[in-house]
């Protein structure tokens, strides 16, 4: 269940510093993450000298959505900043804890190799393909987020998650700046 | 070797407004052993007590969060003592329940019996390390540990067995973590 049409247009940018202000903007505190090359510069390089981020480095995934229910019980909003393989990873901790569990998790997932300007669903990469179709049967709501345009869909995305409380995913589709 | 009710029982002496994180075969024996609201249950994803009881050392600094892990399920999860290491909460004391065994799972063995975690929790980078295999020794000790600066990694060397009497589903029903949230003001 796609959240919005993707206004992705080949060329378009994607901000880093305006993804973290909108995550920032919904009450997220900490974010928790395995480095992603799609990720690494433009959301997690700035994401390390945020004041009002704490970043927990993990060493996999799935240990990610431990800690993020751990911390819901204190109050504190978390964001996933993972890679799809990490997502692919960690299926069984998002099925029990997420879905299961109707746990408030935020995945920022990205899409290493996506082809600029096409929908994830008609990438030449199999493990990319499948993603959409895998939140989907999961019933996780997702936001494609490719352009600056798109951000707008971040704060209240999480702001639901939380207050509902369930997963979302937020599919970071072009490499962030 | 020490019967984990034995160990459990001691435990409830000295614990008071600590959030107790267990899993499977432990969690079941110690819910039956002191069954309070501040119980917290991982159940679901096996070898993720630690990641869980580290988000919550890490939303409730106030408060000292003891994780009953089993030494099944921390072999699913070794990275968790390297990022516990480095996020270093104070408040975090994580219990190792070793018995060589996939208890909850059918009573099989380890891959290897011989794990050293211990030796494994100290290259993770947790200097404070404690390994019992004699009750008399744990209950001397068990209440300073308890105070000490964590994190604190425990090895606990048990029997195996018996499987404790709660049902996974009802360890983690609504209301318990409704009450957990309460007692928590989460």
């Amino acid at each position: 269940m796609d959240v919005g049409a993707p206004a992705a247009e080949a060329g378009d940018a994607l901000r880093g510093a305006g993804i973290i202000r909108a995550v920032k903007d919904a009450g997220v505190t900490y974010v928790l993450s395995v480095p992603d090359l799609h990720t690494a510069g433009g959301i997690l390089a700035p994401v390390t000298a945020d004041k009002e981020l704490t970043l927990i480095r993990t060493c996999k995934e799935d240990e990610a959505f431990g800690i993020a229910a751990g911390l819901s019980y204190g109050s504190k909003r978390a964001l996933i900043l993972i890679q799809y393989t990490g997502f692919l990873y960690s299926m069984n901790a998002i099925r029990a804890i997420a879905c299961e569990h109707s746990m408030p998790m935020v995945m920022m997932i990205g899409l290493l190799s996506k082809e600029p300007g096409v929908p994830p669903a008609q990438s030449r990469r199999f493990g990319l393909r499948i993603i959409e179709p895998i939140l989907d049967v999961m019933g996780i709501e997702r936001h494609y987020i490719d352009t600056d345009a798109d951000i707008a869909k971040i704060t209240p995305a999480i702001r639901k998650a939380y207050e509902t409380p369930k997963p979302v995913a937020l599919l970071i589709g072009r490499r962030p700046v | 070797m020490m019967n984990r009710r034995a160990c459990l029982e001691i435990l409830k002496r000295h614990v008071t407004d600590e959030i107790v994180a267990s899993t499977y075969s432990t969690a079941s024996e110690w819910i039956d052993v002191h069954d309070r609201p501040l119980n917290y249950f991982s159940f679901g994803a096996m070898g993720l007590a630690s990641s869980h009881g580290l988000g919550l050392a890490l939303a409730r600094p106030e408060r000292k969060v003891v994780v009953l892990d089993g030494d099944g399920s921390l072999l699913m999860n070794l990275g968790t003592l390297v990022t516990i290491a480095a996020a270093a909460p104070k408040n975090l004391i994580h219990t190792v329940w070793h018995n060589g065994s996939y208890e909850a799972n059918g009573g099989h063995p380890l891959p290897h019996g011989g794990v050293d975690f211990c030796g494994m929790a100290r290259a993770a980078g947790i200097t404070k390390v404690h390994r019992f295999d004699d009750i008399r020794n744990f209950e001397q000790r068990i209440g300073a540990i308890l105070k000490e600066e964590g994190p604190v990694f425990v090895d606990m060397v048990i029997e195996q067995g018996p499987l404790g009497p709660r049902s996974y589903d009802e360890m983690y029903s609504p209301s318990r973590r409704r009450k957990l949230r309460e007692a928590l003001g989460a």
